[in-house]
């Protein structure tokens, strides 16, 4: 069966998920099960007083958990990626939205009639809640590099012939995934189960462990479909660890579902950052220096950094750079990985910057990135692949970028000005340890074990692939189970790593199983030949019950060597009315190299899920507080506004081929994330070239638009 | 959402009756804007009175006078051949509204009373002069970019976020009303009130009243009517400024105009003066551009609205450029 990776399989959960046989953490049912509903502060910053004497009254009710008998745990940050969560260990109240009584009845309905019914004092205290009222600081770390200095990018910047230096802002935006957040908690003994819409079990098992102070041994997590988790579903959040605390308190398993409301506030965000980009070039283009500067919000009680001006130590070749990141403290819960963190805002100023300076330079913005290719990174590791000139290439010429005059307002539509825009993207291609199983049974069929959890994306399908080409089975003779903790280690689903970690284990783990095979054949490979028929006729002759193929595939040297990412480029259209400054993106063409692509319908689903959300951050995603209490105004679908079908145009992916021997076993790098780096500064200069306006703050309304 | 008792009604009359026992009872239409409201505690009736299977879908043209059922569902409204070829911008104006899976629930009476999308109004943590007489008003200083710049108070600067009685408004249509002495029929700018010092009373509905329909009376000028809706994204999001106009030419001059705005006001917003000033101009961009400016000269902003004005401004003009156009 070679040739069955790369090539468009259908899902092999597809049918389960259209007939509704896939079942989600929130439909999971269990004997006894009951509801919590969680009661959430109204306040910012204060403490909370809570009397529930009526609600504990209310039908149905079986307890309301408050600080006063909520089971102690150990709610600090307890390693990488896990956060300090607010959960019901004191009064204190440090965020709007932060939980302050779990309600839990023997129905869904009868826990959010009573949750109605209890009643919180606060006595207040002052808040944070404007970003401009923030101190700014220096974080500890963040995992990445918070500051980055080469040569004098200031002295190099002073000097230049041509500059550019702006301000761009991102503000703050939530996930919303079409399945909320869900948990069901039970307790045997010790020993937790959790049912979690989660991108990655194991994580959650460790944080879960910690938290409650037992083994990890005595937690299984389990995550089998994910309506979409986009970094919102990485980390443990409040209520999974309420779930398990009201299991623990009422003595049954206890479920609890977010609201769409409750999905703003009470988990995660991506946080606003305002970024200072200054470019330095020569009147031939070339930089001499940039300069990126970031700050942005975390909470009073946790820190969240994102690598927001990493891309500018990737994307172009400057014998001068500085990158610094800084934090300011806000009153809200703590923000954390949304759709490529960091890179997703850095390349919106990055690139903004560069069509800034296309202009100032009078050279086109996409020979402008062609004549800063570089080919090593900045602390000078080469490659191991890097395709942002086939990208361009490629990109420019399907989207017919040579009929744009480059005027500002040069090109119409009838009444309408139309805009052509162009940006890069990059994003590094991660990779940690992950273990597999793959078992050939005795009717020669084969079943592939990982923790790993498909969010979407089509990690069932594309492991199933992976497993089945290296035994020579069909796909429809490859049985795969994945999201268990009790299966064998595999990292989060994030920062597009895991079909690098987790395939190439899969890959390896089936590599054995299949050098078994060929010790039970006595070396001849075309013993393996016919599918199941074949491996079971070997096996019964060998007198085989199963065979177990296993690996443990680790990051390899090459990491040191290489610097891995992939790469890419955006290209937009717009109309904009000049009148009524309303942007409808109306054509969207972007070309990526990301390795090898298992399969390519999945992997186009990426790329246009990417294209839609760089169409919601550019025009349209925008989470509104009333400042004066640091409330959300926009919690709900009609007021947080994400693109609807008539703002996605037709979007073209283009997948360009790569070979790349360094990164991996499977020699893919991530699909997942890069879709949106740099969408948003694709859209926003085309808006520039349709206006002469260049806008700096997201999203572009049409007030923006109108002076 | 608090308990409350559910009945059906059978008739008009029996719903009314139904209503005025209770003293806290809502009637229930398609229920896309009273059972949010319900799930939120902002409506908080005792009696919830389904009205949505009561006779009253039909739409009817009897020579010139159309007559909708109060209880015509929007999408059918919008669809019907005579609504779209006599009175151009009520089609457009209700296709332009919510998506269409709400459009097939959402009723013509529902739709007219439907209320204001202001934040601090719709969550019940918020002082709101509306959901709370006497406590204030948190939308003055707050977040306030989608308030109104039009017909506000001190108490109040919600919006009037319909849309199809913005389209109404333009073409004078009427409201016709069951009430306990029998039907009568209101202007449809007489159906709202401008918020004053007292926003919770929204209309001139006494309690327990019945909208049974709407009717409107077909003008040739109507047939060139137009509804234009702007807002952030392309489809499913309420208006930032709307405009309902019709323009009727005569030698070469406008003989005479119709004008209502959406979006910015707290009322279905009609635009007398600009009507006025209007008719005889020439037509063109000078005539709609200060026709607009008479239309917005009473606005008021506040700290996130301000843009309303020249976007509402620019949306008149170009709304009567394409009536214009199809009146030419
Ligand atoms: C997500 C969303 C988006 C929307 N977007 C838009 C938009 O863009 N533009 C727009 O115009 N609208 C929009 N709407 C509003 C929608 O059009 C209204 O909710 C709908 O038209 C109300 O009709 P209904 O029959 O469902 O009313 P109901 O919810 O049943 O009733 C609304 C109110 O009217 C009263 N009522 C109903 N019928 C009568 C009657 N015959 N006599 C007296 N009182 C009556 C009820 O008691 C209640 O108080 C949106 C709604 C939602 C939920
Ligand atoms: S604007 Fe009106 S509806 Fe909104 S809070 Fe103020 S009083 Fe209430």
């Amino acid at each position: 069966m070679s040739g069955l990776v790369g090539a468009p399989v259908d899902r092999v959960d597809g049918r389960l998920k259209v007939t509704g046989a896939a079942k989600y953490s929130a439909e999971i049912a269990l004997p006894g099960l009951v509801y919590g509903v969680m009661v959430l502060s109204t306040t910012a910053s204060g403490t909370s007083q809570v009397d529930a004497d009526a609600a504990r009254r209310a039908p149905g009710v079986i307890a309301v958990m408050t600080p006063q008998n909520a089971p102690r745990v150990d709610s600090g940050g307890n390693g990488a990626g896990d956060r300090t969560l607010m959960v019901l260990q004191d009064e204190v109240v440090r965020y709007d939205r932060q939980p302050v009584a779990v309600v839990v009845a023997d129905t869904f309905e009868r826990a959010t009639d009573a949750a109605a019914m209890v009643r919180v004092r606060y006595a207040a205290a002052p808040a944070v809640t404007r970003f401009d009222a923030a101190a700014e600081y220096k974080p500890a770390s963040g995992g990445r590099d918070v500051d980055k200095h080469k040569g004098d990018a200031a002295a190099a910047l002073a000097q230049a012939a041509v500059k550019v230096d702006g301000t761009y802002i991102v503000p703050v935006e939530h996930h919303n995934p079409m399945e909320p957040h869900a948990t069901v908690a039970q307790w045997d003994g010790d020993q937790l189960t959790v049912y979690e819409s989660t991108q990655g079990v194991i994580n959650a098992r460790r944080t879960l462990a910690q938290t409650f102070g037992i083994p990890t041994a005595s937690v299984r997590v389990v995550s089998k479909f994910i309506g979409g988790g986009f970094g919102g579903k990485g980390s443990v959040w409040p209520h999974a660890v309420l779930a398990a605390m009201a299991a623990k308190l009422v003595n049954r398993p206890v479920k609890i579902v977010l609201s769409r409301p409750q999905m703003f506030g009470s988990v995660g965000f991506r946080p606003q950052t305002v970024q200072r980009v200054a470019l330095g070039a020569g009147s031939d283009g070339r930089l001499s220096a940039i300069i990126h500067e970031t700050s942005a919000q975390t909470s009073v009680f946790d820190e969240f950094m994102a690598g927001t001006g990493a891309i500018s130590a990737v994307l172009y070749g400057t014998p001068n750079l500085t990158i610094t990141h800084r934090l300011r403290r806000l009153n809200t819960s703590t923000p954390t990985f949304m759709r490529a963190p960091g890179e997703a805002c850095g390349s919106f100023a990055l690139e903004s910057a560069m069509d800034e300076l296309a202009y100032a330079t009078g050279i086109d913005p996409v020979e402008l990135r062609l004549r800063n290719d570089t080919q090593v990174d900045a602390d000078g590791k080469p490659f191991s692949s890097r395709a942002l000139r086939e990208a361009l290439r490629q990109g420019a010429e399907r989207f017919g970028w040579s009929r744009r005059d480059p005027r500002p307002r040069s090109m119409r539509d009838g009444r309408l000005l139309v805009g052509m825009g162009v940006a890069a993207a990059s994003y590094p291609t991660h990779r940690s340890a992950a273990s597999a199983l793959v078992r050939v049974n005795a009717d020669g069929t084969a079943l592939v074990q990982s923790s790993g959890v498909d969010i979407g994306t089509g990690a069932y399908t594309v492991f199933t692939q992976i497993a089945a080409e290296q035994l020579g089975l069909p796909v429809e003779q490859v049985r795969i189970e994945l999201g268990d903790s009790a299966f064998p280690a595999a990292p989060n689903a994030g920062g597009s790593q895991l079909t690098a970690s987790a395939g190439s284990a899969i890959k390896l783990a089936a590599l054995d199983a299949r050098a078994k095979l060929l010790a039970l054949a006595r070396g001849d490979a075309s013993a393996l030949i016919g599918g199941a028929a074949a491996i079971a006729a070997l096996m019964r002759t060998g007198g085989v019950e199963t065979i177990e193929g296993r690996s443990d595939a680790k990051p390899g040297d090459d990491a040191q060597k290489y610097a891995m990412h992939s790469f890419g480029a955006q290209f937009a259209e717009v109309r904009v009315d000049p009148d009524l400054g309303t942007v409808r993106v109306v054509r969207f063409v972007n070309a990526f190299g990301a390795g090898r692509i298992l399969n390519e319908k999945t992997a186009r689903s990426q790329y246009i899920g990417g294209a839609v959300w760089g169409i919601g951050m550019a025009l349209l995603e925008h989470t509104r507080y009333d400042e004066r209490s640091g409330r959300i105004m926009t919690a709900n679908l009609a007021e947080y506004l994400v693109p609807v079908n008539a703002d996605v145009p037709a979007i073209e992916p283009i997948i360009i081929p790569e070979d790349d021997p360094h990164v991996n076993e499977i020699g893919v790098k991530g699909i997942g994330e890069i879709g949106i780096v740099g969408a948003a500064a694709a859209i926003a200069n085309a808006v520039y070239h349709a206006t002469g306006k260049r806008v700096r703050d997201l999203p572009i309304t049409p007030e923006k638009l109108l002076a | 959402m608090r308990a409350f008792e559910y009945v059906v009604a059978d008739s008009p009359a029996a719903a009314r009756a139904l209503a005025r026992e209770s003293g806290d009872a809502r009637f229930y239409a398609g229920g896309t804007t009273l059972v949010d409201l319900m799930k939120s505690d902002v409506e908080r009736p005792g009696r919830v009175i389904d009205i949505s299977r009561l006779p009253l879908t039909a739409i009817e043209l009897r020579g010139d006078v159309l007559r909708i059922g109060a209880l015509a569902r929007n999408s059918d409204v919008a669809y019907d051949p005579a609504v779209a070829r006599r009175f151009p911008a009520v089609s457009e104006a209700l296709l332009s509204g919510a998506s269409g899976q709400i459009r097939n629930a959402a009723t013509i009476g529902g739709n007219l009373l439907q209320r204001t999308r202001c934040t601090y109004f719709r969550e019940t943590r918020w002082r709101c002069n509306k959901r709370e007489p006497g406590s204030g008003c948190d939308a003055l200083d707050g977040f306030n970019r989608g308030h109104a710049i039009l017909g506000t108070s001190d108490s109040c600067i919600a919006t009037y976020p319909g849309d199809l009685a913005v389209a109404l408004c333009a073409l004078s249509a009427n409201v016709i009303v069951e009430g306990d002495a029998g039907e009568r029929t209101v202007a449809l700018d007489e159906l709202y009130v401008l918020p004053g010092d007292r926003p919770e009373r929204e209309n001139t509905l006494a309690a327990g009243e019945l909208i049974t329909g709407i009717e409107l009376r077909a003008e040739p000028l109507y047939e060139h009517s137009h509804y234009l809706k702007i807002r952030d994204r392309a489809s499913y999001e309420f208006a930032l400024a709307s405009v309902a106009c019709a323009i009727e030419l005569e030698g070469g001059r406008i003989a005479r105009a119709r004008l209502a705005l959406g979006g910015v006001a707290t009322v279905p917003w009609r635009a007398r003066e600009a009507e006025d000033l209007l008719a005889g101009s020439p037509p063109g961009d000078a005539a709609y551009r200060r026709a607009a400016d008479a239309a917005l000269a009473g606005a008021r902003t506040r700290a996130h609205n301000g843009y309303k004005v020249e976007l509402a401004k620019r949306a008149i003009v170009r709304a009567l450029r394409t009536a214009c156009g199809g009146a030419a």
